[in-house]
């Protein structure tokens, strides 16, 4: 475990708290830009899907993990950002416009569900966004003129400045750009006012409208943004499948989002990439997996979403901080080899009602 | 003494057939501590929550600096001013402790959200500001050492000096505390009488508290307001208020209850 030595309050406020961490995350970028070039296709495309499905999850971690608010119609925002997306391009508009549509669109739509959300909580509020999450399902497939129906809708390859983006190559540079200045975006949040505001009314609603808070406007703040995240990803999402039909944004997407972020970690920035490589990644294991399991397990239906319902059980009941939770762990343990503790990171319960000892 | 600062106007709020708090008045000084005492359901922190607005009263006002803010929103009721204080600590547990002293101070930020989204040079300014002022704070209040805490981790008395904490970084004209001795032991109620006694002679804050420790209302309140099932018994000083018959009689029975 490292001290740091503060001398000014600015050095709180910085990104990096220091040299060392400055240096990892430099290496970890040259990495990934050096990834392409490194990387057979089918390994870049995939990490393309964790760039996107990390764009959601940042979203759906800025309402769910620190705002406190529940949504489980998250795929509908992403439905929104996509058919957006793709519906302005066979217009003709430039990427970078059509990108920012996408997000006001669904950011938009976001105030409008996060109506409920100012009268309504927990369980309440979670039927809400499913409802809304099966109204633009449905929408989706009734509007044909616009999004083709259920016979789908597909996507011209997208350019940029001039420059045409037709290999997996290059859009993983256009995705790992726009993850980028997402994850920059979500931390100056976090760091400032906004930020604060959102995990006080997680915390204590109550005591947040006492400390000036005002819980509708922030609430509708939470679910514009996280809405506007998710529309991003889905115009992303758009131009990697280059095909959208309305079932790829059904209510099972949005139960698998949540999932996602439970398993990566709720509360932090690194849950939401954690969750999502873990999200992509397993799937792929799960479809490797299928041919050398017997025959009676493998080719059984239903069997990813066994796995990672046990994967969450599990997640739930041992590490409730999710892969976040177990990296800081393992950082520690290399930091401080041979020191490490097994109870380092129990709550220190200095404080509980002595009638609930367990 | 020019104007009060606060005054209650013939409070009264009805909860189902049950009457909280009934034609209550009484007028708060600046720069006094003003104690509300009396058994339990005399309607003490409903009185507390009829000033921040949590309940709308059925009857009567609340006048703040010569305004009436009974129809105020209680986010709005902060901005003015005044801060407070729970009976059951509401903190914001799983932040540390200065960024709870951190969220008192929101009621000074300038800045919206899509400039905090790109952190601006003006919210880089505010926040050293705020961060400063929340440093006097953890002075004032010796928290040096669970500065970067989680709240979560907290001891129940620490738990109550960050919630007095974080009522001070919003710089209030009024503070209401709702049983601040409440949990704590001797020393801890002696430092916290200690503390009362600055922020209202150093920090010139008024304060009104809700208190069953007689012994910390007669060393730092100036007056003393007594309720019984929602009606005013005495108001005066300590030793008055004590000495009344109407409050002993409310603590101890009457002598026909045998």
């Amino acid at each position: 475990m490292r001290f740091y030595f503060r001398t000014r309050y600015e050095q709180d406020l910085r990104l990096f708290k220091d040299n060392g961490q400055k240096f990892w995350y430099g290496l970890l970028v040259i990495v990934l830009l050096l990834a392409p070039w490194l990387l057979p296709e089918y390994f870049i495309s995939q990490l393309v899907f964790i760039w996107i499905y990390s764009v959601v999850g940042l979203g759906l971690m800025l309402l769910v993990g620190y705002t406190g608010q529940i949504s489980m119609g998250h795929a509908a925002f992403l439905a929104m950002g996509a058919y957006t997306e793709a519906y302005l391009q066979s217009k003709g508009w430039p990427f970078v416009l059509s990108l920012a549509s996408a997000a006001v669109v669904s950011g938009l739509t976001g105030v409008v569900v996060g109506l409920p959300a100012l009268r309504v909580r927990g369980m309440y509020l979670a039927i809400a966004t499913l409802a809304f999450g099966f109204i633009v399902e449905e929408a989706v497939t009734r509007a044909d003129g616009i999004t083709g129906g259920n016979t789908g809708m597909t996507l011209g390859s997208l350019e940029i400045f001039g420059l045409t983006i037709d290999s997996e190559q290059r859009f993983y540079y256009v995705s790992l750009a726009v993850l980028t200045l997402c994850i920059l975006g979500v931390m100056n949040l976090m760091r400032s006012p906004t930020g604060r505001a959102f995990v006080a009314i997680r915390d204590s609603e109550i005591s947040a409208q006492s400390m000036g808070i005002n819980l509708a406007r922030y609430k509708t703040i939470a679910f514009a943004l996280s809405a506007a995240l998710a529309g991003v990803a889905g115009a992303l999402y758009a131009h990697k499948l280059r095909f959208l039909s309305p079932e790829q944004f059904s209510f099972l997407q949005s139960i698998e989002l949540l999932i996602m972020i439970v398993i990566g970690g709720l509360g932090s920035i690194h849950g939401a990439i954690f969750g999502a490589a873990f999200w992509i990644l397993a799937q792929q294991f799960i479809v490797t997996a299928k041919d050398w399991l017997p025959a009676a397990i493998g080719q059984q239906t239903g069997l990813q979403p066994t796995v990672f319902g046990i994967f969450l059980v599990a997640f739930v009941l041992f590490e409730p901080l999710g892969l976040y939770g177990r990296w800081l762990k393992i950082r520690t343990y290399l930091e401080i080899f041979p020191f490490y503790r097994k109870g380092m990171f129990k709550r220190q319960k200095s404080y509980i009602k002595s009638e609930r000892l367990k | 003494m020019s104007a009060p600062l606060l005054q209650a106007q013939n409070l009264s709020v009805q909860f189902g057939g049950l009457r909280a708090v009934s034609d209550v008045s009484f007028e708060i000084w600046p720069h006094e501590v003003f104690s509300l005492i009396g058994p339990n359901g005399a309607g003490k922190t409903t009185i507390f929550n009829l000033i921040s607005n949590l309940y709308k009263p059925a009857a009567g006002r609340v006048i703040f600096q010569g305004e009436t803010i009974s129809h105020l929103a209680p986010y709005e009721i902060a901005r003015l001013g005044i801060a407070r204080t729970f009976q059951n600590i509401e903190l914001f547990e799983h932040a540390t402790v200065l960024q709870n002293l951190l969220v008192g101070r929101h009621c000074q930020r300038h800045s919206s959200w899509w400039q905090d989204l790109l952190f601006t040079p003006r919210v880089h300014r505010t926040e050293l500001q705020f961060r400063r002022h929340a440093e006097e704070v953890i002075e004032f209040l010796d928290l040096q050492h669970y500065r970067d805490s989680m709240v979560v981790g907290l001891p129940y008395g620490v738990r109550k000096v960050v919630e007095l904490g974080r009522a001070l970084a919003m710089q209030p004209k009024l503070l209401l505390l709702d049983e601040p001795s409440s949990g704590l032991n001797v020393e801890e109620t002696e430092e916290m009488g200690f503390w009362i006694d600055d922020i209202k002679n150093d920090l010139g804050i008024t304060v009104i508290m809700v208190e069953h420790d007689m012994g910390l209302v007669s060393r730092v309140s100036d007056r003393v307001l007594a309720l019984n099932q929602g009606e005013v018994l005495a108001l005066g000083t300590a030793a008055e208020v004590q000495a009344h018959p109407g409050v002993i009689e409310a603590y101890l029975g009457g002598v026909d209850d045998e």
